[in-house]
């Protein structure tokens, strides 16, 4: 089998705009998920709503398209009842850090055994591009048109202080590392949470001066920072400049989990 | 041998929901319902069953719901402020057609209201409180006994149709204690799972679609957006939405006398009281002293769908006497059906009628 044969054939096209990143993020998880050896009939896949949370449709498991901002409530419902499934969320940064802000923390805190991939693109792309709690500082949205004046939440950093088991962040531009490390995340026993940051050419890029998806793609590729440099420029004293992402895995640890399989 | 207890209402209505077989609860603690929680967390894990306590009550719906889908039969229960929260994951369930049970032990409100206090406030809530057409079925116990014999037929109604269930009592009925007989044996009605060659929304011929349970091969895909009978997202299509809302609607409201439990006392009589809940305790008491021999007695177990071929058994009514903890919820839709006088007698802050208030009632509209 290959990332391919998960697919629902019957529901192409799908709804992704040219040059969106999500597709790519998809297969990269449907990758580290086939490799996982994971029988179709034992695995759901759940979102909540977004252009992220479309994925599950497109999947040829049970999966459960749910209300804004809820997927992870809704799986760990799932999670509790049937541990024997194996149950993957997608989600994006509107969904995950805005309207399911809290079910976020309380997930992480109960390190439920799920695997989390959050497709960040900065920006509420299925509404019409509104800013969102990623959005960065100055960035242009429709409900940002002089520039965003909030701070942006750091996603990674939020499940890492809640208490997920796994997180790491990668981009759609570094696909080999995030399929390895949404594999990482569906091996580890426990909350992982995988940010995957992505370009979103028809509603952030159009807006924020990226004339060409890959310049959108570009700008991820130079501002993504390695965790290990991060560290060293840290410790030799240098600045972080404010406007790059650190990139890597960013937690492993063992804390005890809920849900996992018996 | 049949068992005799000495339970408060909310305790009997988790032991009903265990005797029913739920497996799943998922809640959030609030007055005057916890004591529903309290007792599942104490009984589940002994029966290998699962307690969550969510973070807010919108994360306890989605989390039943969720659960639901493994096969499990699932509860939450919460009172007024957390009712509305659960709204948006009520209209999830009702639209994918997802089995649950929500008891709601009503209090006080508008907002956060009175906590400590009994009212039936959100008897048109549970009926219309989420966006958009659907129905729902909702029983109102008016004893402790009805708390567990309700809450478990609950269950079976929720598998059967496929909707939320909604189990209204009230802050009086969840706190009393009074001697309870615990049945020896419940009926059981079991979820009609989805059968092969069958798509997953696609209705049988009493327009509810077989079970698809996550974990059995079905490949189902669940979603709140309009569907089709695959459950593929079908959102612009205003055919496949019409005629999915208008079977929403019809697998209940067409099932309604299947539904119905109610009692008709004096049917000839020309003055009829209707009453369901806490309220029914003061009708009985008014009735069993005899207060006006003339006075009809309709007493509601389910409100919705609401059963109104009850009120035809009364063919000599003249007038229709509704006591509510609430300003005429359910005399209001007693008036849509009925060409007599409809009296609304509210009655807020959080005591029930006293017998000789609703004397005094009878004799003015007699």
């Amino acid at each position: 089998m290959t990332f391919e044969d998960w697919f629902r054939k019957d529901r192409l096209p799908h709804i992704y705009c040219a040059g969106c990143g999500n597709g790519t993020i998809i297969n990269c998880t449907l990758g580290a998920v086939d490799a996982m050896g994971w029988k179709k009939e034992q695995t759901v896949f759940i979102s909540g709503i977004g252009c992220s949370s479309r994925a599950p449709g497109y999947i040829m498991t049970d999966s459960l398209h749910t209300t804004h901002g809820r997927a992870l409530a809704f799986a760990t419902g799932v999670k509790l009842a049937n541990p024997a499934l194996n149950i993957v969320v997608f989600t994006g940064d509107g969904d995950l850090a805005a309207i399911g802000g809290n079910h976020f923390i309380h997930a992480c805190r109960r390190n439920i055994d799920i695997t989390v991939i959050c497709m960040n693109n900065q920006i509420y792309g299925m509404t019409g591009g509104q800013g969102s709690p990623t959005t960065p500082k100055g960035r242009l949205s429709t409900t940002t048109p002089y520039g965003s004046a909030e701070p942006a939440f750091d996603l990674c950093e939020l499940a890492i202080a809640a208490g997920a088991n796994y997180v790491a962040r990668w981009t759609s531009y570094h696909v080999r590392e995030l399929e390895r490390a949404v594999k990482a995340g569906l091996e580890n026993p426990g909350f992982s949470f995988i940010e995957a940051m992505t370009q979103c050419p028809t509603n952030f890029g159009r807006r924020n001066k990226f004339k060409q998806v890959a310049d959108q793609v570009e700008y991820i590729k130079t501002h993504a920072l390695l965790k290990a440099k991060r560290d060293r420029m840290i410790e030799q004293g240098e600045k972080v400049a404010d406007d790059l992402f650190v990139i890597g895995e960013l937690a492993r640890r063992n804390r005890p989990a809920m849900g996992v399989k018996p | 041998m049949t068992k005799t207890e000495f339970w408060q209402g909310n305790t009997a209505c988790a032991e009903g929901a265990l005797a029913a077989g739920c497996t799943f609860f998922g809640g959030y603690p609030i007055t005057p319902s916890t004591e529903v929680a309290e007792h599942m967390a104490l009984k589940l894990p002994k029966k290998k069953g699962i307690f969550v306590q969510m973070e807010d009550e919108i994360a306890s719906m989605a989390a039943i719901i969720g659960a639901a889908w493994t096969g499990a039969r699932v509860m939450t229960a919460t009172s007024g402020p957390g009712f509305s929260l659960m709204m948006e994951n009520i209209g999830f369930a009702a639209m994918t057609e997802t089995p649950c049970v929500i008891v709601n032990i009503q209090r006080g409100g508008p907002s956060t209201g009175q906590p400590t206090m009994a009212a039936q406030g959100d008897m048109l809530q549970c009926r219309f409180g989420s966006h958009g057409d659907y129905s729902i079925i909702a029983l109102c116990p008016a004893s402790v006994q009805e708390m567990y014999e309700l809450t478990a037929r609950a269950f079976n109604l929720a598998d059967q149709y496929r909707v939320p269930v909604f189990l209204m009592a009230d802050e009086i009925v969840g706190h009393m204690r009074e001697r309870i007989t615990i049945p020896e044996n419940l009926e059981h009605i079991s979820r009609r799972e989805l059968v092969p060659g069958r798509l997953p929304f696609q209705a049988e011929n009493d327009l509810i679609p077989g079970f698809a349970t996550f974990g059995k091969g079905h490949g189902v895909h669940v979603t709140g957006l309009t569907h089709d009978e695959r459950g593929y997202p079908c959102a612009t299509n205003p055919g496949v939405h019409a005629a999915l809302v208008q079977r929403l609607v019809h697998k209940i409201e067409d099932a309604t006398n299947a539904i119905a439990d109610y009692d008709v006392i004096n049917p000839d009589a020309g003055q009829v009281v209707v009453a369901y809940g806490a309220p029914v305790r003061t009708v009985q008491q008014v009735l069993h002293d005899g207060g006006g021999t003339d006075t009809g007695f309709l007493r509601l177990r389910t409100v919705w769908p609401f059963p109104k071929d009850a009120l035809e058994k009364f063919s000599n009514a003249q007038v229709f006497v509704v006591p509510e903890l609430n300003m005429g919820q359910i005399a209001r839709e007693i008036e849509r059906h009925v060409k007599v006088p409809v009296i609304s007698l509210p009655r807020l802050g959080g005591d029930l009628h006293t017998p000789a208030e609703l004397i005094k009632a009878l004799e003015a509209h007699a």
